[in-house]
């Protein structure tokens, strides 16, 4: 009687469970916590932290190569790159590049923002972590969910959990980590610039700008195409106006479906052993940095690019060179609007914003050309 | 000669806080302009009396649409 009921106990999780099981739930309740309560971009951080319960349930065998559910997410969503490529879709069919047309000198700092993802990635790579480890944490530093993702499941899959983890709270948490800097890092007179009004871009341009980029970026950085080709299939759709249709699925449904695909298995990908490493506190030690340090450099080049010009940018312009869109966008209208409440500078910082969005894209293409050929 | 007040952005009228013939000081917020969710005040450039309101709530602006007349 005693042995059946030792060994009904034995099937049951419990006799399984470990301390670092125990670490992992609070983890993921923290980040489902986070979500609901802080609305910490909960659309990732709910379905994230639950994907971590579940991974660390004793015997669920959810993550089973070949036979748990989560694992053949994670391995057709994934692995096969298919989930972030239509993210990107969705992303080129609500992003207007409109403001980016109408100031293309601004495009310069949304490649001045990848400063940080090198720097960093030289410095990971300084510290110990591999040359593929090194280029996934730097990635983070262009705050970009998807790309942060692609790059990792090809170079370091074993650290995709806690990268994914660390951009989507890095980008969470743009409001509160971007004002210090770019208040430290500009004087009052220089937050007051107002931005001369910039040119009026004409439907033909709007329209052409997706397929010429297309041919543009792909040639130039060949290992960018899943991402790039997406990203501006999307717009073209958007710019086109004869499928509505189209364009609606793919910023709403579609990107609703594959978000709910994308979180879960990501979440999964941490278990107690994988994660439980002193590894991933540098890893987001060092994706704040390299945020952080994208930040200054984004700033610092708009100055640089004041030297040189009669025609001023507000450099807190730079800011918006991370991809994090809208928020760092949002973030330098609210910082401008506090050195002087009449200059508008939202429209201004969308063009930095979404070049810096291609620009992480080819910081990711060139990772991948050079580390894997 | 009326004083124009044009929209700084494109975006939603989301409120106007004061009526036509009203007296508004400069810098008083006089209507909200929603664009990328989120909210934009829109000041009065000068002192003076609106002359004429162009939109109302819930209009669609483009940049440099003239919102309302200041006299």
């Amino acid at each position: 009687m005693i042995s059946h009921l030792t060994s009904l106990v034995k099937t049951t999780g419990f006799v399984y469970l470990t301390p670092g099981i125990i670490v992992m739930w609070i983890i993921g309740l923290t980040l489902i916590y986070l979500a609901i309560k802080k609305e910490y971009e909960p659309l990732l951080l709910l379905p994230i932290g639950f994907g971590i319960l579940l991974a660390n349930l004793p015997l669920s065998g959810l993550m089973t190569p070949g036979e748990g559910l989560l694992w053949k997410f994670y391995e057709y969503g994934i692995h096969w790159e298919i989930i972030p490529p239509i993210i990107f879709l969705g992303i080129g069919a609500f992003t207007d590049f409109g403001p980016l047309l109408a100031n293309p000198r601004l495009i310069f700092l949304g490649a001045g923002a990848q400063a940080g993802v090198y720097l960093t990635f030289f410095t990971a790579h300084a510290m110990g972590f591999d040359i593929m480890e090194a280029a996934t944490i730097g990635i983070i530093g262009g705050a970009d969910g998807p790309t942060t993702i692609f790059l990792a499941s090809k170079l370091a899959p074993q650290l995709l959990g806690a990268c994914a983890v660390a951009a989507y709270s890095y980008m969470a948490m743009v409001p509160i980590i971007q004002p210090p800097i770019m208040r430290l890092m500009t004087t009052e007179a220089e937050r007051k610039i107002r931005m001369t009004k910039g040119r009026k871009v004409s439907k033909q341009e709007k329209l052409l700008f997706p397929i010429v980029s297309t041919f543009l970026i792909i040639l130039l950085v060949p290992a960018s195409a899943p991402l790039i080709s997406m990203l501006m299939l999307g717009n073209l759709f958007r710019e086109s106006g004869v499928v509505e249709r189209l364009k609606h699925a793919a910023q709403n449904e579609l990107m609703n479906i594959v978000t709910i695909f994308l979180g879960v298995p990501i979440g999964a990908t941490m278990n107690a052993e994988a994660f439980l490493q002193p590894k991933v506190v540098f890893i987001f030690v060092l994706g704040l940095c390299a945020f952080m340090i994208s930040t200054a450099t984004g700033i610092l080049l708009a100055k640089l690019m004041n030297l040189f010009s009669s025609k001023k940018i507000n450099p807190l312009l730079g800011a918006a060179g991370v991809s994090a869109v809208p928020m760092a966008a949002r973030v330098v209208h609210k910082v401008g609007t506090e050195a002087d409440k009449k200059n508008y500078l939202l429209m201004y910082a969308m063009g930095p914003n979404v070049a810096g969005v291609i620009g992480t894209v080819i910081a990711a293409g060139i990772f991948l050309t050079l580390l894997t050929s | 000669m009326a004083t124009e007040v044009l929209a700084p952005l494109p975006g939603k009228i989301i409120r106007i806080n004061i009526e036509p013939n009203a007296t508004v000081v400069e810098d008083l917020e006089i209507m909200v302009i929603e664009a990328m969710k989120m909210e934009t005040p829109i000041y009065a450039p000068c002192d003076g009396v609106i002359e004429k309101m162009l939109k109302k709530e819930g209009d669609e602006v483009e940049e440099d649409d003239l919102l309302a007349l200041i006299g």
